[in-house]
């Protein structure tokens, strides 16, 4: 079939997107409004030859992903709130241990069990700094159920390419709402391989050293390559090491892999952003939102204008930046109490031209939200 | 594009999600229209009033949700309490005439159709009541053709169910067409 056209929900997109993608294992422990995800591979994963468990909790899957991801698997996990709360310290496992791998999480209100059936963003902040201690990460995020299709794929490759857990932050709406999907032929969306080691068999193999280029190239664990993996920190055989420059130095290499390529992993959509005077940053279901407010004011002759970050971390900063140089007034419009506003806050010149529009109630936010408060800002009155 | 933005309201295990499910999806698959379908997935959708909403349209749809229905299908009493609300003042209201009574005063077109007793007379078959529903919803609102809904119902389910599912269809048209005859 040439042209593979489907009318699903964002959650099926994404388990579409990791079999795109060349997904071997999946283990989760199914969780609403992540489900979806789960319940596909379970069905679709086997047909393939991959591998689909479901594991006692969160703490037991993301260990299991860390693990298959080591052996030579593509690896995901897809949860909510509470489980990734559960995953964060296998997380930074991943991190330090540099195991590629794809965690999704399909984000409702919080904290805690919170409100499991209504939509939230809750966790952005949970995705930059869940797991303890200095690090970098990977967060992609996704308006529509094209778009999560191939962020997902392009996830997978972004965790190969950095040698990293990526996290795929998506949110409810976009999860459980049914648009049109069309799987592009195999061939047509990248798929990066795993980079592996050219030293063969029988001569050192230095499982942490990484290549001029910066890239580390692995060997699958268990195979010929005899080599340590831990949390701890380790010298370039992957033995724990507590020698000051072999700590920095691998510190260092950890943030910088991936905030030093800030740029090229970073992913955005413009809408009407070449004379706007007004800028609005959005991602997730509140970029539909803010799109159509856009849509709405540009109708009136508004000068106004849409920056979807669809990269939330590595922080995109000199985009933004570089946008709200040329406007009056920013809003970031999300569903939380300000978390990526913040950092859009201490990005930009003027941080007091800085505003939130944001609804924390479990409801998607409105496009009359941003009107509001648009409207006073500038005077205008509601 | 005039009735594009349907709030589809009834109670648990009417077949209302996969209502809604079926004409996004008609649209999206078979006439190349935008399409986006959600449903609420709180308590509500268990047994109490549960929600879909469809937005059909030839442009790309920003907001996901329905805010002001042009077209609301309630078919219960409680789905009609509670989503009425939700009704474009001038937009089409379609209820089952035996499941919902009547509200005394309502800023819209009404149509009541006695698409469950009908569905219980000629076919036999509860099951298909939504689909008859649906069908009184293509003829009342012309945004979907019938042929890709018949595509769509051919391609979803097993062939037993074909032709109850055809004849549910046509009934729902044809009740639809005798009431606006």
């Amino acid at each position: 079939m040439s042209n593979d056209i489907r009318f699903v929900q964002g959650n099926v997109a994404c388990a579409e997107g990791a079999l795109y993608a060349g997904l071997d294992f999946f283990a989760g422990y199914p969780i609403t409004p992540s489900t979806e995800v789960a319940e596909h591979l379970a069905e679709e994963l086997p047909k393939r030859g991959g591998k689909f468990i479901q594991m006692e909790d969160e703490i037991a899957s993301m260990c299991a992903v860390i693990g298959a991801s080591l052996a030579g698997s593509k690896s995901l996990t897809a949860t909510s709130g509470p489980g990734f709360s559960l995953m964060q310290e296998a997380l930074g496992y991943a991190c330090i241990a540099e195991a590629p791998c794809v965690v999704c999480s399909v984000m409702r209100g919080g904290p805690s069990t919170g409100l499991p059936t209504k939509v939230s963003q809750g966790d952005v902040n949970q995705a930059r700094w869940g797991t303890h201690g200095d690090h970098a990460i990977i967060a992609l995020t996704a308006s529509s159920v094209q778009d999560v299709f191939s962020v997902t794929v392009e996830a997978f490759t972004l965790a190969e390419t950095y040698r990293t857990p990526v996290i795929l932050l998506f949110d409810e709406v976009i999860g459980h709402m049914r648009e049109k999907l069309v799987v592009p032929p195999a061939g047509e969306l990248a798929v990066a391989p795993r980079l592996y080691t050219e030293v063969p068999a029988g001569q050192a193999f230095h499982p942490y050293l990484p290549r001029e280029d910066g890239r580390l190239p692995m060997a699958d664990f268990g195979s010929h390559h005899r080599h340590h993996v831990t949390g701890l920190f380790h010298d370039i055989w992957g033995f724990p090491t507590e020698k000051p420059e072999a700590v920095a130095k691998l510190l260092h290499r950890l943030v910088d892999k991936i905030e030093s390529h800030s740029q090229e992993i970073a992913r955005w959509k413009e809408y009407f952003l070449e004379d706007a005077r007004t800028l609005l940053i959005s991602y997730g279901s509140s970029a539909r939102t803010a799109r159509h407010q856009v849509e709405i004011m540009r109708a009136r002759g508004e000068k106004i204008g849409l920056l979807e970050l669809q990269t939330i971390w590595p922080f995109p900063a000199e985009l933004v930046r570089e946008h709200a140089a040329r406007c009056k007034n920013v809003y970031v419009v999300e569903m939380n109490m300000g978390q990526l506003f913040s950092t859009v806050k201490r990005t930009v010149e003027k941080p007091e031209r800085v505003y939130l529009v944001n609804r924390i109630d479990g409801e998607l936010v409105k496009p009359m939200d941003i009107e509001n408060v648009v409207r006073t800002v500038e005077g205008k009155g509601v | 594009m005039e009735k594009n933005r349907f709030l589809l309201s009834g109670s648990g295990g009417q077949g209302v999600i996969t209502m809604g499910i079926l004409l996004a999806e008609s649209a999206a698959l078979h006439q190349g229209l935008e399409a986006i379908q959600s449903q609420s997935y709180g308590p509500e959708a268990r047994g109490g009033a549960t929600r879909c909403d469809v937005l059909i349209d030839r442009v790309p749809i920003a907001f996901p949700k329905v805010l002001e229905a042009n077209v609301l299908v309630c078919l219960t009493q409680e789905a009609l309490n509670k989503y009425l609300q939700f009704l474009r003042p001038g937009g089409l209201l379609l209820t089952d005439c035996t499941l919902v009574k009547a509200p005394s005063r309502v800023d819209a077109e009404h149509i009541g159709l006695p698409m469950h007793d009908s569905v219980i007379k000629e076919i036999g078959k509860i099951q298909t009541f939504n689909i008859c529903v649906l069908g009184a919803l293509l003829e009342l609102t012309k945004v979907v053709q019938a042929s890709s809904v018949e595509k769509n119902l051919e391609a979803r389910f097993a062939s037993q169910f074909h032709a109850a599912n055809k004849q549910a269809l046509d009934l729902g048209i044809s009740l639809a067409k005798a009431c606006t005859a």
